[in-house]
């Protein structure tokens, strides 16, 4: 204890690698690099075989770095290399422009506008169900187990034959993938909003009593502020599973755009680094609708007085 | 101001002519059972009780006396299973619809997503009145429970006492003739109560509202009552009402008072003798 007393004061560089590891970004760093190593290692590991194949035929000498180095750059990669991916994203993120076939941004652009024409339908539907089951009794016994047995059947497996069938009917585009996206996300609209609005305490509804408030005074003072918490925990789940409904919803449509035909292309061609940084996107798509709910989770609460 | 200073004076002449005031609460036989898994409960037993105008009126008695339960019988939160009661002269249901009453709960209640003046306001909004005069109102009302320059405060930024004395603002600012409280001081320290005491009562004596106010501290009942209710539970059932005549512009010093012994002594004397300690 006395000898830290006496040591000079840390350096800089020190001072901020501590205070790096004392916050979230320093851990978070020590996990990325720890999973891009794992990732490297992977590469090599999946890719020496169909290299060393290749060697063995042609009668060539290999060595462990050649294999290592191969293993990094090449076209078709069972698992492509970090670097593969992040050339590839660059090249089809910024080589295009953003209206041409080739680029991603065109592809996450097709993806996105489903999602939240999907994801919006879906909200409003949860909510609508979710006010008349706190309302009426009837819907409270009738409608929430059909809510719940609705998510018992496989959407995700059987997409393709609902898009199939709307496709026939005429609906193409835009719309059938959106409503994928919203049969999903009504889900936990739905079920998040039915708690909400019963989140109020007797307390709270007896004050309301004694002024003699109408029910929709009670569900526009009361029940619907109440519900607020429980409304954006439900909005930061439903927005990331709208954006898989979409995806999936993309898959059966003769891979015309979007990232879920990116996908199928890279899948058909065996285009392993198209499929990586087309998930990559998909990914960064995700996280950051989840991280706009979660700022409008932020606005509303500052709105509304919580405590810091 | 003018309204209530000829009701003030209606009352002093009243009180001159040695005439009742008008009945606001009558009480007459009325019983209330719970059904429960672990079969019935009674609540309140044969309860015979008047409430005139200008009164204060507090019951007192042990937890589970069913105070707080004839209470929330009289603003229509429960209903009777016998028996007759009528607030103003219609019943408690139709009074309610009439928001006939300001109730202050045992906890302020307050909303958390409202600033201090939007609670207040709350009332104001449910009944229609215009934004200038919930405004004017607000500002009034918290005035009078010394809360200017609180306005624009979430209820998590003021202490228990401050947000008790909102929630009496709210029950005030829609200007009920009646006050129902149930133990708003209970959760407070002493000395606030002491302060929020003397305050209800200024109030009570300036605009002469009919006030029944639920406690269990026999020095509270005593300061603010004109008139005490005390009860006994199992089953809940009045055992005594006595007359507080203490003067009006009473301060919190009648306390050390003999009068006030006095009251106080058979409040207590009443309490120990509908309340078995043997349980």
């Amino acid at each position: 204890m006395t000898t830290e007393a006496l040591s000079p004061p840390r350096s800089a560089g020190q001072g901020l690698l501590a205070r790096a590891f004392a916050g979230r970004s320093g851990p978070l760093a020590a996990v990325c690099l720890g999973l891009l190593v794992l990732w490297y290692l992977g590469a090599v590991w999946l890719n020496a075989p169909v290299l060393i194949d290749g060697y063995e035929r042609r009668g060539e000498a290999w060595s462990l770095t050649r294999v290592a180095g191969d293993a990094m750059a090449m076209e078709r990669p069972i698992l492509p290399a970090p670097h593969q991916v992040v050339v590839e994203l660059d090249r089809s993120i910024l080589g295009y422009a953003v209206t041409s076939k080739r680029s991603l941004v065109y592809h996450a652009w097709v993806t996105l506008s489903s999602t939240l024409l999907g994801f919006v339908m879906g909200t409003v539907l949860g909510v609508l169900l979710a006010v008349g089951i706190v309302h009426v009794k009837t819907l409270d016994r009738s409608l929430l187990p059909w809510v719940i047995a609705s998510q018992t059947i496989p959407i995700l497996a059987i997409a393709p034959m609902v898009i199939v069938v709307l496709g026939n009917i005429g609906f193409t585009g835009l719309v059938p993938k959106a409503l994928i996206s919203m049969y999903l996300c009504f889900f936990p609209v739905a079920i998040g909003m039915v708690k909400g609005l019963r989140s109020p305490d007797l307390l709270q509804r007896d004050l309301l009593r004694t002024y003699s408030a109408s029910t929709s005074q009670v569900f526009w003072k009361l029940r619907w502020p109440s519900s607020m918490p429980f409304l954006f925990a439900s909005l930061k789940v439903a927005v990331a599973i709208s954006l898989v409904g979409a995806i999936v919803g993309e898959l059966p449509t003769g891979a015309q755009a979007g990232i879920g035909a990116r996908l199928l292309v890279g899948s058909y061609y065996g285009q392993t680094v198209q499929i990586w940084a087309a998930l990559f996107t998909a990914a960064a798509m995700a996280g950051l609708l989840v991280a706009a709910m979660g700022w409008l989770e932020r606005m509303a609460a500052r709105r509304m007085g919580a405590q810091p | 101001m003018t309204v209530e200073a000829v009701m003030q004076q209606e009352r002093a002449v009243r009180v001159a002519e040695g005439q009742a005031a008008e009945p606001v609460i009558e009480v007459e036989d009325l019983s209330l059972t719970f059904e429960t898994a672990d079969g019935p409960v009674f609540a309140l037993s044969e309860v015979n009780l008047t409430v005139r105008a200008g009164d204060f009126v507090s019951f007192i008695g042990p937890s589970g006396c069913g105070k707080t339960t004839l209470l929330r019988v009289i603003a229509d939160l429960e209903r009777q299973s016998t028996g007759r009661l009528s607030v103003n002269g219609v019943s408690p249901e139709a009074a309610r619809l009439a928001r006939a009453y300001g109730y202050v709960f045992q906890a302020p209640a307050l909303y958390p997503w409202r600033t201090v003046d939007r609670n207040v306001m709350l009332p104001l909004e449910i009944m229609g009145l215009s934004v200038a005069e919930r405004r004017e109102r607000a500002a009034r009302y918290l005035e009078l429970v010394n809360l200017k320059g609180f306005e624009k405060k979430f209820p998590w930024q003021l202490s228990g006492g401050m947000q008790q004395r909102v929630s009496i603002a709210r029950a005030l600012c829609f200007e009920p003739d009646l006050l129902l409280m149930d133990e708003p001081f209970g959760a407070l320290d002493e000395i606030t109560r002491d302060h929020l005491n003397e305050q209800l009562l200024r109030l009570w004596e300036r605009t002469g509202k009919t006030v029944v106010f639920v406690t269990h501290s026999i020095p509270e009942a005593v300061f603010l009552s004109s008139r005490i209710v005390v009860m006994s539970p199992r089953p809940g059932r009045i055992i005594d009402v006595i007359d507080c005549n203490l003067p009006r512009d009473r301060t919190l010093d009648i306390r050390e008072s003999g009068d006030f012994a006095e009251i106080a002594h058979r409040v207590r004397a009443g309490l120990r003798a509908g309340h078995s300690y043997d349980d």
